[in-house]
C-alpha cells in the first residue's frame, strides 16, 4: 500500500515535470502556450454546465421520488437469481447512474458489513471497476455538442451490466462466499 | 433516445411522488441537484484550466505525438479512422494514461480535448463518429489500475487488507472494458447494415 500511496503522490509532479522540460528542450515558450491551451478550460467547463444541470435534475427527481427504490425492488430477485447478494443489487443499478450515490452507497454497505466481507468485497469491486456511464456521456458529448447520443449509452450501459455479473463471478471465485 | 430517456426520468419520478406523497423531496431535489451540477463544473474549471495548458506544451513540443507512436499498434486497432500522427491519438492516450493511474481530474480534461479532435476529424458533425464512441466506451468501463477512493474507503473501515480488492477490480475492468470494445464493435457493424439497406 505504500509503495502504492508514493507512486501515486509522484506520478502528477513528474509528469509536469517532465512536459515542462521536454518543452523547454524543444525550445518551445511554454508559458505562452500554457496560457493559450488553459483558455479553452474555461470556456470548456462552462459549456458543460447545461447538460450536467440537466442530466443530473431528472436523476435527482428520480431518485427522490421513491421511482428508483421501486425500481431496485422490481428487479432485484432477478439479480439475486443470478447469485448476487440482494444488499448489493441497489448498487448494481445505481453505479451507472449516479456517481455520489454509488459512493455513498457503497460506503454504507462496508461499514455494516465489514470490509472483508463478501458484500464488503464485492461492492469494492463493483464500485471501482467502473465508471458512472450517465456522467461520462454527459460531460464529454456535451462538452463537443454532440446530440445525437445514439449507441454511446446503450454500449456502456451494456457493458455495465456485464462488468456487475463479472465482478459477482471473480469475487465468488478469488474469495468463496 | 437520450430526450425519451430524460423526459421519462422525470415524468416517472413526479408521477410516482404523486402517488408516494415524496412530492416535497422532489422539490427540493430539483434545485439541490442543480446547484450541485454547477459546482462539479465550477470545481471542473480548475483542472480544465491547468491540464488543457499543460497539455498545450505536450502538443507544441511533439511529446504527444511520440507517445502516440509508442502505441501505434494498440490504438490502430482501437481507432482505425484516426490517422496515427494525429492530435487526437496523443489526447486519447493520455486520457488511457490518466484513467489507468487513477488521475481522474486529469482525465476529463483530455477526454473532452480528445472528443472536439475527434469531432474536428467527423467534419464537426452534431452526430457521434465510430471513434468518439469507442473513445465514451473506454470511458464508461472505468479502466484503473488502483481504485484509491476504494481502498481508502476500506482503510477507513478497518479492513485487515485494504488492497486485497485490487487483483479482483483489475480483472473486472477488464472485462467491462473488453466487453464495452466488443459491444461498440457489435453495435458498429450493426449501424453499417442498416446504412446500406
Amino acid at each position: 500500500m505504500a509503495s502504492v500511496t508514493a507512486l501515486s503522490i509522484w506520478l502528477i509532479p513528474s509528469l509536469i515535470g517532465m512536459i515542462l522540460l521536454y518543452g523547454t528542450f524543444k525550445r518551445i515558450p511554454s508559458y505562452e502556450a500554457f496560457v493559450e491551451g488553459g483558455k479553452e478550460g474555461f470556456s470548456l467547463a462552462v459549456s458543460i454546465m447545461p447538460f450536467l444541470v440537466g442530466m443530473l435534475t431528472a436523476i435527482a427527481v428520480f431518485r427522490s421520488s421513491g421511482a428508483m427504490d421501486a425500481l431496485i425492488r422490481s428487479i432485484g430477485p432477478l439479480l439475486s437469481a443470478i447469485g448476487m447478494p440482494p444488499e448489493v443489487v441497489p448498487l448494481a443499478i445505481l453505479r451507472p447512474i449516479s456517481g455520489t450515490g454509488a459512493l455513498g452507497l457503497m460506503s454504507d454497505l462496508i461499514k455494516t458489513y465489514g470490509p472483508d466481507s463478501f458484500i464488503g468485497r464485492l461492492a469494492s469491486v463493483m464500485q471501482g471497476s467502473t465508471d458512472t456511464t450517465f456522467y461520462v456521456v454527459t460531460v464529454y458529448f456535451g462538452a463537443v455538442g454532440v446530440q445525437k447520443i445514439g449507441d454511446a449509452l446503450k454500449v456502456g450501459l451494456l457493458a455495465d451490466a456485464i462488468g456487475v455479473i463479472c465482478s459477482v463471478l471473480i469475487v465468488t471465485l478469488v474469495f468463496g462466499k | 433516445m437520450i430526450n425519451v430517456i430524460w423526459v421519462a426520468l422525470f415524468v416517472i419520478g413526479m408521477v410516482y411522488a404523486a402517488f408516494h406523497g415524496t412530492m416535497n423531496s422532489v422539490n427540493q431535489a430539483v434545485f439541490q441537484s442543480a446547484s450541485d451540477a454547477v459546482a462539479i463544473c465550477i470545481g471542473l474549471i480548475s483542472v480544465l484550466i491547468f491540464w488543457l495548458g499543460l497539455m498545450k506544451i505536450a502538443e507544441k513540443s511533439g511529446l504527444l505525438e511520440k507517445l502516440s507512436r509508442l502505441f501505434k499498434p494498440v490504438m490502430r486497432l482501437l481507432f482505425p479512422e484516426v490517422p496515427a500522427d494525429h492530435p487526437a491519438m496523443g489526447y486519447i492516450l493520455s486520457n488511457t494514461i490518466a484513467n489507468l493511474f487513477g488521475l481522474g481530474n486529469a482525465a476529463t480534461p483530455m477526454g473532452i480535448k480528445a472528443m472536439k479532435e475527434l469531432k474536428k476529424l467527423n467534419g464537426g458533425s452534431t452526430k457521434p463518429s465510430r471513434s468518439m464512441i469507442t473513445l465514451l466506451a473506454l470511458n464508461t468501463s472505468g479502466l484503473t489500475l488502483v481504485p484509491a477512493t476504494v481502498i481508502a474507503i476500506r482503510m477507513k473501515y478497518g479492513s485487515a487488507s485494504p488492497t486485497d480488492i485490487v487483483g479482483p477490480t483489475l480483472l473486472a475492468t477488464l472485462c467491462t472494458t473488453l466487453s464495452a470494445i466488443l459491444i461498440d464493435r457489435f453495435f458498429y457493424h450493426r449501424r453499417k447494415r442498416r446504412e446500406r439497406k
